[in-house]
Parts: structure tokens; sequence; C-alpha cells
């Protein structure tokens, strides 16, 4: 049975991971490399590296830490953050990354997508999407949730699908750090209006936000950051509870 | 010396990772000469059957059959192993090695395409790239066709029906799954290739 994927996500800034709330107050979690593989050791079933800072000027450390962390990772490992034209995606597969993770570029330029599934496959391109709640609709945010779209998330998601992307990242501003619980409305929404999985985002705090964006929110894949940094809900234990509840996990791992 | 053959169908960086971290030699090759001059071949591959047209053009497919049928070990890998079968829906105008009987097919409509993440494994005793790897164990996926399940195949997974994860027969084996995706198990069923 195809099982839900719990996906351990780490912030890099400046070649160390971070955790923060809404990317303030900074704290170093440790080294890419190192956090990578305690995370899949505790049955994470996919990392995803997220360069928080992304200019060009750091470009080399990212390529540095990918390169680190993929060497010894044998789960799924995707890396986001500043990636704006092919050859940048081209440069992070190099380096060892099995999918890439687009969010501005996209919506800036939807064929992007088209021109990296074209050469890496469409199981390789994450496209990353920020919503907020606005009025009775969810709209896209990009440049890091500061800049409104004024664009539909269902009508984009649809469209990066149709554009040649292999999964959705959906991750919700207004649950973003707040462990209140992911956006399963917003979730549900998206996965029933597109093929492809739909990763759910933002506001995970505990396994019943998991148990309930599985349930309700019929996502394929949940991710969280701040939860599975010092030890504050273990991938484990985690896994345990989803298993108790009858969501289909990979169990033991 | 393992090859692993880059005809252009995506990123080979994972596979070769794989053989690296069991420190076995391998070579990413796109020439027939180092097919034939390898011990065993992967034939890796993500994305469109349509992809496969370059085997054809290259004179890698003469290679390929060359070796295989000389007894050399050979794993195809998702798309490498969907080539191991007559065809696929997916591109009706490329045929398959045709080494096992079948053609690849779609996913029934009651489930969505792609089938993308870690799924169980019903493994069949007696086979030498599975041996040693516990029955449900979870592999991951990430395709959109499907194998038939044939009498050759060692492990099948269900999605909508029961379909191919893995097949053998001889020194022939394919993998609808990722191995080099999938942690220990998968790294497990690459050593077992390493010695066969």
């Amino acid at each position: 049975m195809l099982t839900k994927r719990i996906i351990a996500c780490l912030d890099m800034d400046g070649g160390r991971v971070v955790k923060g709330v809404r990317f303030k107050n900074l704290r170093d979690a440790g080294a890419p490399a190192e956090c990578a593989a305690a995370h899949a050791r505790s049955g994470a079933d996919e990392i995803v590296l997220l360069d928080i800072t992304a200019t060009s000027g750091n470009r080399r450390t990212l390529l540095d830490a990918v390169r680190g962390t993929a060497r010894s990772l044998f789960v799924p490992f995707t890396v986001g953050g500043g990636i704006r034209v092919l050859e940048d995606a081209a440069a992070v597969f190099d380096a060892g990354a099995d999918k890439i993770a687009i969010n501005s570029a996209a919506v800036r330029d939807p064929a992007l997508i088209g021109r990296i599934a074209g050469r890496f496959g469409s199981q390789a391109v994450v496209v990353a999407i920020d919503a907020k709640k606005v009025g009775g609709s969810f709209e896209v945010f990009v440049a890091g949730g500061s800049e409104p779209t004024g664009r539909d998330a269902i009508q984009w998601a649809q469209e990066a699908a149709a554009c040649g992307a292999g999964e959705i990242l959906l991750t919700s501003m207004d649950r973003d750090g707040t462990k209140s619980g992911f956006d399963c409305q917003m979730v549900r929404a998206v996965a029933e209006a597109v093929s492809i999985p739909v990763i759910a985002s933002g506001g995970a705090g505990s396994a019943r936000d998991f148990i309930e964006v599985f349930r309700d929110g019929c996502a394929d894949a949940a991710l969280a950051a701040s939860i599975f940094h010092f030890g504050i809900e273990n991938i484990v234990e985690l896994k345990r509870e989803l298993h108790d509840a009858e969501i289909a996990v990979r169990w033991p791992c | 010396m393992i090859a692993i053959v880059d005809y252009g169908a995506g990123n080979l960086n994972s596979v070769k990772k794989a053989f690296d971290y069991l420190d076995v030699e391998v070579v990413v090759s796109d020439r027939p000469e180092a097919v034939a001059a390898a011990d065993k071949i992967v034939l890796p591959g993500v994305g469109h059957f349509s992809s496969l047209q370059a085997l054809n053009r290259t004179g890698l497919c003469e290679a390929l059959l060359r070796s295989a049928s000389a007894g050399k070990p050979f794993l195809g890998i998702c798309l490498g192993m969907q080539w191991l079968f007559e065809g696929s829906d997916e591109c009706i105008e490329i045929a398959g090695a045709g080494i096992f009987p079948g053609k690849c097919r779609q996913f029934p409509t009651s489930v969505k395409s792609p089938h993308v993440g870690w799924n169980s494994l019903v493994i069949q005793e007696g086979s030498r790239l599975l041996r040693g790897i516990a029955q449900d164990s979870f592999v991951y996926y990430s395709h959109s066709f499907h194998a038939p399940v044939v009498v050759e195949t060692t492990a099948a997974s269900e999605y909508g029906l029961l379909f191919a994860g893995a097949v053998e027969r001889g020194n022939i084996f394919g993998v609808q799954f990722h191995p080099e995706k999938s942690g220990d198990v998968g790294l497990a069923m690459l050593k077992n290739f390493c010695e066969v």
C-alpha cells in the first residue's frame, strides 16, 4: 500500500541549518549533512534542504552543502531556494539533488517548469506555492511571502501541473510557524484539483495535525521543519502514532 | 567494473552515488564499447518511454542485448526495467527488449497518477536480487506506467492493482522502484546485485 510521506525540511542559512519563527530569532541547528542523516535515520521519508537566504553570492555554499548532504543520503532529496533558471537547477542536480523546488521563478516564468522537467523529468520538479486565505479563496504570494500576486492557488497548482510539475509543495502562510495545525481546507482543495501529489506544509505542531491533514486534507505527504529539530517531536514517535491511527506510513523503517 | 548506461534520461548521480557508497567501481557512459567492456550493467532512467529511442540510435541497444544474452548481470531501474518488457502504451512506436512478456500500461483511474512515494513489496521466495529483504519492506517509487505481474515477477506492489515491482530471470533483473532512494533496503539490493 502506498504510504503517506513525512518530509523533514532543513532551512539553511550560510551553510548551517537554522530554525526560527517566521525567519526571525534564528538558532543554529547544525550542519546540513548531519541533520539530514539524523532525520533519515529516525524515519524521515524525504529530506528538503531550503536555502532561505539564497543570494547569488552564497551559491557555492549551497552547492557544497548539497554535495556533502547527498553523499550519504539514500532517501529522496529535494533542494530549493534561489533556483531561477535551468542552469541553476542543473548545478543543484549535478551536486546530488534528486528534485528541485521552485517558487517565485515559476510564477514569473511558468515555462521554466517545462524546461527543467524536459531535461530532468517531471518527478524532479516540485513547484512550491506559498498561499494565504484572502476573502473566500487562497492567494499565491511570492518573494518569501512578501509579494501578493493576485493569483488563485488552486488555478496556479493546476497550471503548474499542466506545465510538467511532478509535485506541489503547498505552504499555508497563515499557519507557518504557528504550530496550530495544517490548513486542511486549502490542502484538500488543491489535492482534489490536481492529480500530482500534494505536500502540505505550514502549521505542524503535533501528531494530531498530521493525522488530520492526511485524513481531512487528503495530503499525499506532509512537511515540517521546526518540530523535528531540538528533539521537539521525534519522527519515530510521530510515525508510531500515525500507524496507530491507521494512517499508512513506512513503519517500521 | 559496473557500467551505468547514460542515454540522456535524467540524472544518474543518485545511482552512481549508491555504488560509490558500497565501494564498488562504476563508470557512467553513453558508449557501447564501455557496456561491452563492463562486467555488469545498470540501465537506469526516468521519464518518458520515448527517451529509450536513444538506445536504438546510438548502438547501445545491441550492446546491451549482446551483453545480457552473454550472461552478464543486468539491472534495469524504473524506465530501465520497463525497457525489458515488450513495450509501453506511453509510446507505442518504440519497442522494448521483449525479455519479459507484456506491455507497460497506465494505472486505473481510481488512483492518482503518477504513483509517487514509499510502497510495500510482496516478495516471492528465491530471488537473488531480493535475498535477505524482509517481506513487506518499503521502497520508493516514482512512475506513471507499470509493468504487468508475470511468471518472472519476484516482488509486486499494490496501487489500484497489483503490478510488478521487481522481475528476474537468470542474470537479468529489473526493478520499477528506485533502490538508490530506498534507504538501507535499497542499498542491500544493490549490494546483492554486486555479488551476483
